[in-house]
This record gives structure tokens, C-alpha cells and sequence, in this order.
């Protein structure tokens, strides 16, 4: 991966506005996946869009970790679901007139 | 343009305190946030409205001018005049909210009702909750492409237009129905040095073709007359990439089903692949016999 893929744990915060202990939670929730290179902490701009996410449900939703990882295993049961949806969508296209 | 009880809508009486809008509107908005309903247009509306009825009933002033103008909003900017003409500063219309999207992030000014709008200028958009909502990623972008099933079996380039902006995408032959692509960075612009958003394009297609389609395999119904199902024979087919001689075995049943193996339609991201497309027969019986044909029927049956 390269160095313009990610982004500080520290500019995270100062962006954010969230505590460096919330991160380090999403961390230990297997919610973010943090990299550290050369003592720097980082995690991949492709995470922005969950992080920003988890920020909602937390800081806007009073949602604690514990349940952030219950709704984040949810929503990707529903992702799957919609998918599967879908496929049986096209397949009773098959079907009908 | 319908006035819009936002206490209903909140589902609290109208002596609500301030705590219990807040406690309302976050049960409610626990509910119906689009972060917790995906692809839900229903769920996003609502949320909408209650994240409305949350931005005029959790500021003071606004819910000040709301329930003295509520129902005549017409009035409400003669009601404004005469604040400002008392030299009141107070609540300065829209100007003094800026920037900052809802709850929850992308919401825009046409995200409020015509009537928001018209007591209380265009987007709505404060603090929430005591934090400010700060963005760093652009806004993801969700738009729909409309493409015809023969648009979808060769991989082709499109122009589109996102928000002013022409972007030039190659769709890859073989896209499916309801399948979502990610084009990374034409979302919004970042903010503060941050990446830009990315763009969702989902594809609807619609079949302009004899043929349906299933995955990756096409499926289609053939008329035979009689005599080339009894007797045997050779087709024509017309597929999507031309057409194809086909032999019928004698003594055909009606509703037989034959593969054509390659002649499907393209596998995604798989050039030169392809799915297999499938023929049914349908036999087709002759109409307005002569006596001569009839006669041959009968000694037919009777052999």
C-alpha cells in the first residue's frame, strides 16, 4: 500500500475531533484496521467512509462501541441480504412476461 | 406548500421541554438514520423530515417563530421586519447558519421542505448534540445509470454528468442489473487537505432484447413447426452476437431445451468469456388443414 493511501491516527483526531481512545477502541473492536509505519499510527483512506460512520453512530447516536460492532455486523448481513435480493430480483425477471 | 406539524412529527406535545425533543429525536433518528437503513428511500425521507422538525424545535428561536407563525407562515417575513425594524439581533435568518450539513451527513439545502424554507430561509444545518459535525472526506456521490441489456454485452465508454462535472467511465460488458460501482475520488471535495469522496454509480438495465437474462446465461423460446420437430432440420437463431445455424434432432418434443454453449452473455471483468444461452422449443401446430392434410392426419393416427 502506498504512503498517499493513508492517513495519520493524529490528523484523524484533529480532523475528527475524537479522542485518540475511540480509535484505539474501533481498533480493538476489529472496526478499524490501524498500521503503524515508522512509529506512525495510520489507517487507510478507503476506511474514511466506515470511520465516518462509526463517528455518527457514536458521537451523534450516543452508541457505544459494543454496539457499534453488533450494528456493523448488521449492516453487512443487510449488504448481503440486498445483494441476495437482487439476484433473486433479476431471476424472477426470468419468470415474468 | 402544507404546514408541517413538527411536534406530530417528532411525536411530542407541543409544552415539550428541550430535553424531551432531544431524547425524541434521537429515539427516532436511531431508527430511521441512513447510516442504520441502507438503500432505504422511505427511511431516508423520514429522517429527513424529523431531522427537520429537530432543527426548528432545538433552537429556541426558531421554535419561538414556529409556534406563534406556524400555521400562517405566510406572515412569518413580516414578523421578521418587524424584529429587525426593533433592532433585534437575535435570530438572523438563514445567513447565520452556514455550511454544515444535517445530521448525519449529506443533506443539502433541498433536503429541507418548501415550508422550512419559506419560514426559515434555505438550508437548515447547526450544531448538534454540542459537536460540531466536522466533514474531512468528500461527500460520496450515488447516481443510476440507465443502459439497455445490448448496451451492457460490450464493454463501451460513457460521458456523465455528476453535478456539473463530465466524468468519462468505461463500463465493463457483462454488468449486472442493480450492480453498484465504486468510482473512487468524483464524490465531493474534501475538506481541510482530506481525500474526496467517491462515486456510486448503480446500473439499471432494462431488455430491449427477445432474449432474458440470468447471470451470465440467456434464455430464450424458439418457434418449430411440426414437420422439422417430427422430421428433423436446421435453424436459424439470432443471437446477440449473430446469428447461428443450429440442427434440431427428429422427433423433437415441444419444451425441449437446448444449450448453446459461449452464446450466452459476457462475463464481468472476464474478456472473450461468455455464458451459454439456452432455446426452448415451442412447437407449433399447423392451422386451416386442407381435406388432403386431414387425410393424411387420419391415416396417420391410424398407423
Amino acid at each position: 500500500m502506498e504512503k498517499q493511501d493513508l492517513i495519520s491516527t493524529d490528523e484523524l483526531c484533529a480532523q475528527y475531533q475524537v479522542e485518540y481512545s475511540f480509535i484505539d477502541g474501533l481498533q480493538e473492536h476489529g472496526l478499524l484496521k490501524i498500521t503503524t509505519i515508522k512509529e506512525t499510527r495510520c489507517v487507510p483512506t478507503d476506511s474514511l467512509a466506515d470511520l465516518e460512520r462509526f463517528i455518527r453512530l457514536h458521537y451523534e447516536m450516543d452508541i457505544n462501541l459494543e454496539g457499534i460492532e453488533a450494528i456493523n455486523h448488521l449492516l453487512h448481513r443487510v449488504e448481503e441480504m440486498q445483494h441476495q435480493l437482487n439476484q433473486v430480483h433479476n431471476r424472477l425477471r426470468l419468470y415474468e412476461e | 406548500m402544507e404546514y408541517i406539524d413538527y411536534y406530530k412529527v417528532l411525536g411530542v406535545g407541543e409544552k415539550a421541554t428541550q430535553e424531551e425533543i432531544k431524547k425524541a429525536y434521537r429515539k427516532l433518528a436511531r431508527k430511521l438514520h441512513p447510516d442504520l437503513n441502507p438503500n432505504d428511500k422511505e427511511a431516508h425521507k423520514k429522517f429527513q423530515q424529523i431531522n427537520e422538525a429537530n432543527e426548528v424545535l432545538s433552537d429556541p428561536e426558531k421554535r419561538k417563530k414556529y409556534d406563534q407563525y406556524g400555521k400562517d407562515w405566510q406572515h412569518a417575513e413580516a414578523y421578521e421586519n418587524a424584529r429587525q425594524s426593533q433592532g433585534s439581533s437575535a435570530y438572523s435568518g438563514a445567513s447565520g447558519f452556514q455550511g454544515e450539513q444535517g445530521f448525519g451527513g449529506g443533506f443539502g439545502e433541498d433536503d429541507f421542505s418548501d415550508f422550512f424554507s419559506s419560514m426559515f430561509g434555505g438550508s437548515g444545518g447547526r450544531t448538534r448534540g454540542g459537536r460540531s459535525q466536522v466533514r474531512f472526506k468528500g461527500q460520496d456521490y450515488n447516481a443510476e445509470l440507465h443502459l439497455n441489456l445490448l448496451d451492457a454485452y460490450t464493454t463501451h465508454k460513457q460521458t456523465l454528468t455528476v453535478n456539473g462535472k463530465n466524468i468519462r467511465i468505461t463500463i465493463p460488458a457483462g454488468v449486472e442489473n442493480g450492480q453498484t460501482i465504486k468510482i473512487k475520488g468524483y464524490g465531493g471535495p474534501g475538506v481541510n487537505g482530506g481525500p474526496a469522496g467517491d462515486l456510486y454509480i448503480k446500473f439499471v438495465i432494462a431488455n430491449n432484447t427477445a432474449f432474458k437474462r440470468l447471470g451470465n446465461d440467456l434464455y430464450g423460446t424458439m418457434d418449430l413447426d411440426l414437420y422439422t420437430a417430427m422430421l428433423g432440420g436446421e435453424l436459424t437463431i439470432e443471437t446477440l452476437n449473430g446469428k447461428v445455424k443450429l440442427p434440431v434432432k427428429p422427433e423433437t418434443q415441444n419444451g425441449t431445451k437446448i444449450r448453446l454453449k459461449g452464446k450466452g452473455f459476457p462475463i464481468y471483468k472476464n474478456e472473450g468469456q461468455f455464458g451459454d444461452l439456452f432455446i426452448t422449443f415451442s412447437i407449433k401446430l399447423p392451422t386451416n388443414l386442407t381435406e388432403k392434410q386431414k387425410q393424411l392426419f387420419t391415416e396417420l393416427a391410424r398407423s
